[in-house]
């Protein structure tokens, strides 16, 4: 190795001017689209289910300024397959109560990959990016690496988006705290 | 070295813990368990990819990205310049970064900031490119100002500029800062100073270049940026004369 790698510094509260700039109020910004509003493009086969939830700081106050990006395999569990970003997502949470909503298609199990999808997390107060994953309640687990290097089955349950109505789960993020979601150094 | 091994692990001496209490906002935002170890599979190895397509021809020149015709940003008009690599020195080519920083006065164009500084109408604060084949990029845009924040004291942020890195992996995602040379503000920012070494806070200090500067018009000022290479063993760093 001949360089080290770049430190990280916080994205800051003010994150969305640069990567969701109609969120920061600049609507006419890049034609007024932001990047990885849409997860997959239009026509690629799968079932349509909503992630939503919040996240949380160590006081059990929602975070209103973070940034959360999404990576997923397809239905047939592969990466990248449907266009070059196809199945990256980027949502800003929302200044009232740190909600966010991801319309995507169900991932399939990946080799020995239970069905997931990736997340990270970026805000203020976050010097390093948070990895973490969205597993499903309702498919299978099998013998998912993480899941099952996780012993303690509170822990492991923070990574279990639950089932809520036809289409939607719900998945909430805990930065801190008794509810400590479970983040991974990938 | 290879080209489809996992990424080699995140430096953690050189990337600053979650918890730094002189940051405040670390405080309640700072996982307190430990990080679980991973073994990378095919979705870490793997990431989006963004085209030429998605950038616009002004995106890279935030001096006019933004303005009305014929109209420029105010503040003294730089170049920022420099290569995306990983640690092997190797290009990362392709690569979509973003930047977004404050107007020359020190004053974000977004609904929270509230600072006394004015906002500048042709200037909005933030682009984007692609890297070239070698890694190379660069863009336009005015030297953005310091500015204080709430911490609990008389903090100001050193002028910066907030960088967003794509690499060719999900494990190389990377949103960092770049500070210029000289700048006193950086010795005392309790955010630069999350970081541990401070050779990794000189790296994340862009140099005056005036090999690049161009007479009667602007300077330019050099800043590279490095991600986790992949498959880099110390017996291969010996072959290869590393
Ligand atoms: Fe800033």
């Amino acid at each position: 190795m001949s360089h080290s790698q770049s430190a990280s510094q916080t994205a800051g509260p003010y994150v969305h001017i640069g990567c969701t700039a109609s969120v920061a109020g600049l609507e006419n910004m890049y034609g007024g689209c932001d990047l990885g509003a849409d997860i997959f493009p239009p026509n690629v086969p799968g079932q349509k289910i909503v992630i939503s939830g919040q996240v949380f700081d160590g006081a059990g106050d929602p975070v209103l300024d973070a940034m959360l990006e999404f990576w997923q395999a397809d239905a047939t569990g592969r990466y990248g397959a449907n266009g070059p970003s196809g199945g990256w997502a980027r949502r800003a949470v929302d200044a009232e109560a740190g909600r966010y909503r991801l319309e995507t298609l169900l991932p399939a199990a990946s080799g020995e990959e239970a069905a997931h999808v990736k997340v990270w997390v970026v805000a203020r107060g976050i010097n390093l990016g948070l990895h973490t994953r969205i597993y499903f309640d309702d498919l299978p687990q099998g013998q998912d690496p993480i899941l099952v290097a996780i012993k303690d089955p509170g822990r492991r349950s923070t990574l279990i988006a639950q089932r809520s109505g036809d289409d939607g789960y719900i998945f909430d993020i805990h930065l801190q705290g008794d509810k400590e979601t479970v983040f991974i150094n990938v | 070295m290879s080209d489809n091994g996992p990424f080699n692990s995140q430096d953690m001496s050189l990337q600053p813990p979650a918890l730094t209490p002189d940051y405040r906002s670390s405080r309640l935002r700072a996982p307190h368990h430990k990080l679980l170890s991973l073994e990378q599979g095919a979705g870490e190895l793997a990431g989006p990819a963004f085209g030429q397509d998605v950038i616009g021809p002004n995106d890279n020149n935030l001096i006019i990205n933004y303005a009305a015709p014929g109209a420029a940003a105010i503040g003294e008009q730089i170049m920022v310049h420099g290569y995306l690599l990983d640690e092997n020195a190797r290009p990362v080519p392709e690569a979509l970064l973003e930047f977004w920083q404050a107007n020359a006065g020190g004053r974000y164009r977004h609904k929270k900031d509230s600072y006394l500084a004015p906002l500048d109408p042709n200037f909005g604060g933030c682009g984007r490119t692609i890297t070239d084949e070698m890694g190379y990029f660069s863009f336009r845009t005015v030297r953005p100002g310091p500015y204080p924040w709430p911490n609990g004291g008389n903090d100001w942020r050193p002028a910066h500029i907030h960088f967003s890195c794509f690499g060719q992996g999900w494990a190389q995602r990377l949103i960092t800062q770049m500070y210029f040379e000289g700048d006193p503000h950086i010795q005392l920012c309790p955010i630069v100073q999350t970081i541990p070494d401070p050779k990794a806070i000189e790296r994340l200090t862009a140099r005056l270049d005036m090999e690049h500067t161009v007479p009667m018009q602007f300077r330019a000022f050099r800043f590279d940026i490095v991600l986790r290479g992949r498959g880099c063993t110390l017996f291969e760093n010996k072959l290869e004369g590393n």
